[in-house]
């Protein structure tokens, strides 16, 4: 039902708004209308002229390998952030499905990470995976297998995926659980005695039902493992070594605000913002329209 | 199709005993309806058969193999759900076919076995359709389609008509019946509605509380419930209960609100006094004109209840008793009625246990071949 109020005058109805617009324009609206004209300008090394060269930002990016190379480390750890964040939670809320004991405490916990801030859980990684202070990370070494996130880029990688992750994990089962449970039991009942068993009835009924859920979280999923685990690979490895864990948000954090490339960054933004629109756009094209009958 | 044997089924949840042993043979191609008010365990009964549930005692014999352990995608039994229980995500030939599938039945085969189906119940226009396209009473067909595709040995219904209206449900019903004697697949029914009960079952399994208090033809069931919850429930509007005394050597009962009735039959057994609840349904007390008044009882109406085809009169007898009387056609009544209760539809119960209480036989009782009628419980 459509719920409408009539307004007398337009005070307050501007009031009630306000605040919301207030914070949309000076933190949305401005800072990105001026990174996309950044992005379009050239600024002398003192900051003293700024001239207008079109799309030259972006033809240089494009042009530059480490550029492209940042883009492809982002898509692969992205994609594993995903698959490893989604798989895992659909596992955890598989088991937590079922009538077990103390399910109240073992969801409960589950749904702690999610509360952690990615700092506060990249040190938690720290304290574990670290080759001299780390409990895991010295007995790894103690044993014989050489471990060193910090020289070695592939460990490096492996490691931010896992903590970027491991976090997320919390959110998708709180999804997947709710998508489980929103599945009639009687229908899964139905293929039990039409003679589907275990796995089978899993793949048959429960993903297919699953579908819309799992269709949302993977997107949410790419957005949160593209642009919000800065704060996790910052406090893990600050995209080193060398430019091993430099993903494009890292990359534009690097460019611009350590190195002062401010039109490059600015270009590699507005690449990113339009990813988002991108994916925005994906999901509300597709769950805008389906939901679960 | 087969025979199904529950022997002492027994289901407890913690201290909470939902089932305490039914025993209860279903011979081939019969259908049982399981009838109770809501909690009285019919449900979890059903679920056991499936194998949905694991019982805490007792076994399932389906033609003669004990299945009791047997995982409900081996035991070859159909079941169709209170809500359908629809795969939302299948087309209703896809619904239908899906249990094939998994059988990996030869494609000619499944299409074939679904087409006979759909023509069957008059749905052959919507197998391309999602369950969500469908009406109540079509995706009732589809979950029916979806049971008599398997072939099963045994059909299931826990309630299947409870989500349609009332006009659909009368035709469904019949529709049920007819099908399941033309298949001959014998067939477990759950439900709490009565009227579905006397006309679908070959015969009626009365539970309450989690024992079967009755077992026996509709009509038997209607015409001598084995004690007065039996009485009580079938039959709408339900039995009137009054309480009354044994008198007269066993001959009569003395009701407490004044008159003595003699029995139609023969005596009751037991000692002058003892206590009895005398049953009679309301289509079977009379009025009385006024000039026979004082012969009847007078019942004060405190509500007229005109149906049409008949009329229910809501009253007090004096002393306060509760009395219901069904009337046939439309009948104007004022506020005071005579009523008579003719002692041939008269059914008498003990007092103390509820139990049905019949005339002491001549000769010594043969209960032990008694048959179909009672289960005795204890």
């Amino acid at each position: 039902m459509e719920r409408r109020t009539i307004f007398g005058g337009w005070l307050l109805p501007v009031a009630f708004v306000l605040p919301q617009l207030f914070v949309t324009i000076f933190f949305f609206l401005l800072p990105a209308g001026k990174a996309i004209y950044s992005s379009f300008t050239q600024t002398d090394a003192f900051g003293l002229h700024t001239r207008f060269i079109g799309l030259a930002n972006f033809i240089n990016l494009f042009a530059d390998a480490g550029y492209r190379a940042s883009f492809g480390r982002t898509a692969v750890f992205c994609a594993l952030v995903t698959l490893l964040a989604m798989a895992l939670a659909l596992l955890l809320a598989v088991f937590a499905d079922h009538e077990i004991r103390g399910r109240a405490i073992y969801r409960t916990l589950l749904i702690w990470p999610y509360a952690v801030a990615p700092a506060v859980s990249a040190v938690l990684w720290m304290f574990m995976m670290h080759p001299e202070v780390g409990i895991l990370g010295r007995l790894l070494n103690r044993i014989g297998i050489p471990w060193n996130y910090s020289l070695n880029g592939i460990q490096a990688l492996g490691l931010v995926i896992v903590a970027g992750a491991w976090t997320q994990v919390s959110y998708n089962f709180v999804f997947f659980l709710a998508g489980l449970q929103s599945i009639p039991a009687s229908v899964i009942e139905a293929a039990h005695m039409d003679g589907a068993r275990g796995f089978r009835r899993f793949r048959t009924i429960v993903m297919p039902l699953l579908m819309p859920t799992t269709f949302f979280l993977l997107i949410v999923n790419l957005v949160y493992a593209a642009f919000e685990t800065f704060g996790t690979i910052m406090a893990l490895t600050r995209g080193g070594p060398g430019e091993a864990t430099e993903t494009l948000v890292v990359k534009v954090y690097r460019d611009g605000v350590i190195n002062l490339d401010l039109a490059g960054s600015s270009a590699q933004s507005v690449i990113l913002m339009l990813i988002v629109i991108g994916l925005t756009a994906v999901q509300f094209r597709f769950l805008g329209r389906r939901t679960l009958s | 199709m087969a025979s199904l044997e529950l022997r002492g089924l027994t289901k407890s949840f913690g201290p909470l005993t939902v089932l305490h042993g039914v025993d209860l043979t279903l011979a081939d191609g019969e259908m049982v309806v399981i009838v109770g008010a809501s909690g009285c365990g019919k449900s979890t009964l059903l679920r056991l058969v499936a194998g949905l549930e694991q019982p805490s005692a007792g076994a399932v014999v389906l033609d003669g193999r004990d299945i009791t352990q047997l995982d409900p995608a081996a035991r070859d039994i159909a079941m169709v759900f209170q809500n359908y229980a629809l795969y939302p995500h299948m087309s209703v030939f896809e619904n239908m076919a899906y249990g094939l599938r998994i059988r990996r039945l030869p494609k000619a085969e499944i299409r074939n076995r679904v087409d006979h189906a759909a023509a069957l119940l008059g749905i052959e226009g919507l197998l391309d359709r999602k369950p969500r396209a469908l009406s109540g009473g079509q995706r009732q067909r589809v979950a029916m389609g979806r049971a008599i595709v398997r072939e099963p040995k045994l059909f299931l219904f826990d309630e299947p008509l409870s989500n349609l209206d009332a006009k659909l449900r009368v035709q469904m019903r019949a529709e049920i019946r007819r099908l399941q004697r033309r298949l001959g697949v014998t067939s477990l029914y759950v439900t709490h509605d009565q009227v579905e009960a006397m006309t679908l079952g070959d015969r009626l399994v009365v539970m309450h509380e989690g024992r079967p208090v009755q077992v026996a033809r509709p009509t038997e069931v209607f015409s001598r419930p084995a004690d007065t919850y039996v009485a009580g429930f079938i039959g709408a509007p339900s039995m009137n209960f009054l309480p009354a005394r044994l008198a007269q050597a066993g001959r009569a009962a003395a009701l407490e609100v004044g008159p003595v009735i003699e029995f139609a039959d023969a005596p009751r057994p037991g000692p002058e006094g003892r206590l009895l609840i005398i049953g009679i349904r309301p289509e079977h007390v009379t009025l009385l004109p006024a000039a026979e008044a004082a012969r009847g009882l007078s019942l004060a109406v405190d509500l007229v209840e005109p149906l049409g085809s008949e009329t229910l009169l809501h009253g007090r007898l004096p002393g306060g008793a509760a009395l219901t009387v069904q009337l046939p056609g439309m009948v104007p009544v004022g506020d005071a009625v005579a009523v008579a209760l003719p002692a041939a539809s008269l059914h008498v119960f003990d007092a103390e246990s509820g139990r049905r209480l019949d005339p002491a036989p001549a000769t010594p009782p043969a209960w032990a071949d008694a048959g179909e009628v009672a289960v005795r419980p204890e």
